[in-house]
Parts: C-alpha cells; sequence; structure tokens
C-alpha cells in the first residue's frame, strides 16, 4: 500500500482535515495576553460605608478597545467605571482599597492631580449634560479651562471635534445656538465632542444610549466604533446586545464581583461562567 | 450533563419556543427515520407502492424543514438570542438541512425501488444492502437521540459507526462489480443498487454532521474537519456552562 492509500483508507482522518492551529489563526478571537494594557485593577475593593460594592476586582483594560460592562443593577459596574476617573471621591462614606494604575501609575496615588486625570480619562454620562451655552462654547469649554485664547486653535479644535462625534455636519450652521436646542442624541454626540476636544486617553461611557432613540443609538455606536482607534473606551451599558454590537472585551460583573472578562464573540457565543451564560441568556440566576 | 439548555428562562414564553423548536426537530427526525425504512423495504422486496408512499411524504419533510427554518429566523430576530440558545437555534437550522438532504436520499431509494420493479432483469440479492440499511437508520436513530439528550458521548460514538458505514459500503461495491463482470445483463439492476447504497453511505455522512452539531451546541466547540481525536477530546472537555 502506498502512502496515498493509506491515508484514503484511514477514514478516522478526513483528508481534508483542517489544521485547529489554522482555524484558530483565522478566527476573530481577540486575546487580552496579547493586547497593550492601559488601565489595570488590582484587587480593588469598595466600600459606601460599611456596605461592600466592589470584592477583590482585578481586570485589565486595554488600549484602543471597546471593554463593555455589563450586569444586572447594582452590580458595581458604574461604580467600578466612575472609580477611573475618581468620580467615587465625591461620595461620602466611600472607602476603596486595592489599586487602579493607568499607564502603570496609580490614580489614587497622593501626587495625583484629579483635574489632571479627568483630562486623560474623559466621561460621558446617562443623561446629556450640556452646559447651557452655545454648541461653540460647550466644546471649547475644556481647552478654554486650560488657558487656551487662540480663536484659530478654537476653531479648529472645535470642528475637529465635532466631526469626531459625528455632529458637524448637523450644526455646523448653527455654531452660536444654544446647546440645549439639540436633540437628545445630538446633545450626546456634543457632549461626546465635549470629551474628546480635550484629546484624553481613556473615555468613560456610563449609559451613553440609554436614554436615546434607536437611530440615535446607532449612530452613537458608530461613533463608538470610530473613537476606539484612537481612544480607549469603557462603556457600561444595559443592553446586552448593545455591549455585543460595540465591544471588543465584555466584562461580566455580579454582585460586586468580576465574574468574566473576555472576547466579546467568545462571551456571547460560548461563555466559560455558568453565571454569566444565565445572565446573557436571560435565566434565572 | 443535566438536560437544560432550553429552560428556566425568565421569559417562558421563550422557553415554550425552544422547546416547541427541539420537538419539531425530533418529530422531523422520527419522520426520516420512517421515511428510511420505507425506502428500504421498497427497494430490497422490489415494492412499487412503499416507493409511491415514500416518494409522495418526502414533502412533509421538506415543509418541516421550512417551517422549522421560519421558525428559527423568528427566533433570531425577536430573541437574539446568546451562548447556549443561540447555539441550539444554529444547530437546529444545520440539523434539519441535513434531515432535509437524508429525506432525498431516501426519496432517491424508493425510486431506485421503483425501477426494480418494473424491471424483468435477474434480481442481485439485496441482503448486504438491507444491513447496510439498518445500521445507517440506526445512526439517523442515535444522532437524533444524542441531539436529543446533548449526550456528546454518544454523539462521538455514533459519528464513529459512519466509519464502519463506509467500509461496508466499499465492500457492497467490490460485490457489485463482480456481479456485473459476471452477469452483464445485471448490470442494470445492479446499478440501482448501487445507487442506493450510495445513498445510504451519504445519509451516514449526513448523521455524522448531525454528530458533530450536537458537540457543538453542548460544548461550543466546532469539530468540523477536524480529526477524530480532536473530536473526541472536545467532546470530552469539561465545559461549565
Amino acid at each position: 500500500m502506498n502512502a496515498r492509500e493509506e491515508i484514503m483508507n484511514d477514514r478516522s482522518k478526513p483528508t481534508h482535515a483542517i489544521d485547529p492551529d489554522i482555524l484558530a489563526q483565522a478566527s476573530l478571537t481577540r486575546n487580552l495576553d496579547e493586547e497593550d494594557i492601559c488601565l489595570k485593577v488590582e484587587d480593588l475593593d469598595l466600600y459606601y460605608g460599611t456596605k461592600q460594592a466592589l470584592k477583590k476586582v482585578n481586570m485589565r483594560i486595554p488600549r484602543q478597545r471597546v471593554t463593555a460592562f455589563i450586569g444586572p443593577s447594582g452590580c458595581g459596574k458604574s461604580t467600578l467605571l466612575r472609580c477611573f476617573n475618581r468620580m467615587n471621591d465625591l461620595v461620602d462614606g466611600v472607602r476603596i482599597e486595592g489599586k487602579m494604575l493607568l499607564d502603570d501609575q496609580d490614580i489614587y496615588a497622593k501626587s495625583v492631580n484629579v483635574a489632571d486625570l479627568r483630562r486623560r480619562i474623559g466621561m460621558v454620562f446617562q443623561k446629556p449634560n450640556p452646559f447651557p451655552k452655545t454648541i461653540y462654547e460647550n466644546v471649547a469649554y475644556g481647552l478654554r479651562l486650560q488657558g487656551v485664547r487662540s480663536r484659530r486653535v478654537l476653531d479648529e479644535v472645535v470642528e475637529n471635534a465635532l466631526r469626531g462625534a459625528a455632529l458637524w455636519d448637523e450644526v455646523k450652521d448653527r455654531m452660536y445656538d444654544n446647546a440645549l436646542g439639540l436633540s437628545g442624541g445630538q446633545q450626546q454626540r456634543l457632549v461626546i465632542a465635549r470629551a474628546i476636544a480635550i484629546e484624553p486617553e481613556v473615555l468613560l461611557l456610563d449609559e451613553p444610549a440609554s436614554a436615546l432613540d434607536p437611530i440615535s443609538t446607532l449612530k452613537i455606536e458608530e461613533l463608538i466604533y470610530e473613537l476606539k482607534s484612537r481612544y480607549t473606551i469603557v462603556i457600561v451599558t444595559h443592553n446586552m446586545q448593545q455591549a455585543a454590537r460595540v465591544s471588543d472585551y465584555t466584562a461580566f460583573m455580579y454582585m460586586g464581583d468580576l465574574i468574566e472578562l473576555g472576547d466579546t464573540n467568545t462571551i456571547f457565543t460560548n461563555p466559560s461562567e455558568k453565571m454569566t451564560e444565565d445572565y446573557i441568556t436571560g435565566r434565572y440566576g | 450533563m443535566e438536560k437544560k439548555g432550553i429552560g428556566q428562562h425568565i421569559s417562558q414564553q421563550f422557553n415554550a419556543e425552544l422547546e416547541d423548536i427541539r420537538n419539531r426537530v425530533l418529530t422531523m427526525g422520527g419522520l426520516v427515520e420512517q421515511q428510511i425504512a420505507d425506502a428500504m423495504t421498497a427497494i430490497v422486496e422490489a415494492d412499487d407502492r412503499m416507493g409511491d408512499i415514500v416518494i409522495s411524504n418526502d414533502y412533509k419533510v421538506n415543509a418541516m424543514e421550512v417551517a422549522l427554518d421560519e421558525e428559527c429566523n423568528r427566533v433570531l430576530a425577536r430573541r437574539q438570542p446568546t451562548a447556549g440558545d443561540l447555539r441550539l437555534v444554529v444547530a437546529v437550522i444545520k440539523t434539519i438541512t441535513d434531515l432535509e438532504r437524508i429525506g432525498d436520499e431516501a426519496e432517491r431509494i424508493a425510486r431506485m425501488g421503483q425501477h426494480a420493479a418494473e424491471s424483468e432483469e435477474g434480481r442481485v440479492h439485496p441482503v448486504q444492502i438491507q444491513h447496510l440499511g439498518d445500521q445507517v437508520r440506526q445512526m439517523v436513530h442515535n444522532a437524533l437521540d444524542a441531539f436529543a439528550r446533548m449526550d456528546t458521548e454518544l454523539a462521538v460514538q455514533v459519528w464513529r459507526e459512519d466509519l464502519k458505514i463506509d467500509q461496508e459500503y466499499e465492500s457492497i461495491m467490490r460485490q457489485l462489480i463482480t456481479f456485473m463482470m459476471e452477469d452483464p445483463r445485471s448490470i442494470p439492476r445492479v446499478l440501482d443498487i448501487m445507487w442506493a447504497a450510495r445513498s445510504l453511505e451519504r445519509i451516514g455522512d449526513r448523521a455524522r454532521n448531525i454528530c458533530e452539531y450536537v458537540i457543538y451546541l453542548v460544548k461550543g466547540k466546532d469539530v468540523r474537519h477536524t480529526s477524530l481525536e480532536h473530536m473526541e477530546a472536545q467532546a470530552r472537555m469539561d465545559h461549565t456552562p
């Protein structure tokens, strides 16, 4: 029997078998170990008074990717998101233990200037909160705070930020109208423009589309996709389908614990933890 | 692993929809098994009437495939299933395609039975093909059983069966070639048997596909076009959810 016949006769090994390694290379699955890590959380505990809201959370958030936090209400996802730019500092009775690192620098170190930190880590909230000023001034606000006066520089930054937030075409002829006259979806994109005008490294989005209609939601999602080539994006969402659509990585949290963090494709087709599966398929926990 | 996979959704309606889809796949599978059995009677007994029955029942199999496909599409659009639910719907869509093709093969075998009934030529004793038919029908039955119970061990076992079926198919081929060489007048009849054997072998392949979907459904690993060893490893792998 020659080699060819031998192969043909051994039916247990299909002659057209695909090498699993080649399959793995061809698949779209992302791997955190191969990413450039932007934010790191190490053994983070957070207490509101005596109530523990985050329990020994460890997590890595990759640069220029979208990471989504999902989980039921009260699981700690918003709390965790707010820790990244120290929004919880303003809440009475909060105690934080453990570490949070931005590019290996401790966010909670005494030497950190919170205003500087928030310039590097921008945040957008569920309800759009434009200032009662003109559209132009809303976007220019951060730069003015930084002392930029040049009209030319401001014009350029405002235009770029509005283009970046996919709002320019809709507002370019009404730059000096009051921002509160914009629709909810436009206001939300304006707030994102305001956040990216100061070129942060990280954008934190807390339910950025939950108050918007489906079309505005899609525009925000499209925007997130565009923005990730420049920024590291962390998004909290109650809408699981939204997490599935926009994110590269998904973290599932439950009762203050990080249950699972992994490639979004894997989480939504074949999660490793039963709790994750129960949550995303809508089962009793 | 318990036979969960379907129940325990907060939405009872969703439970009911998935349960309904699963049951209809099994009903379709039962019908297809019957079609194979009847087609075997048609060819072995050269039974013209039985051939008619199989041919006229094929539309039922086709209709079930169309209806199930539609139901799966509806669930995808309205429920946006994820994880195990998503894999169930995808596995069902693939399984019913294979079941429908198995139905077509049964119809083909039945037509060969009708040819045989019409022909005056000397009969070839179809004992071996009867045996092959029994094996293949059992294999389809077991594959559906593995699907119903989400039993990956059984799926691997059934998958292995196909290796035997391939061997048997080849030995039937050799035997039929001998018949034809000995008596050229038997060629038309032998060719019918050959086509039928070929169809049975194809049914075995499709039952094997169904086993691969079962492993995908339960373990979340696509084992198509991999080696038997790789598949066995995946089927035994611990998979928490």
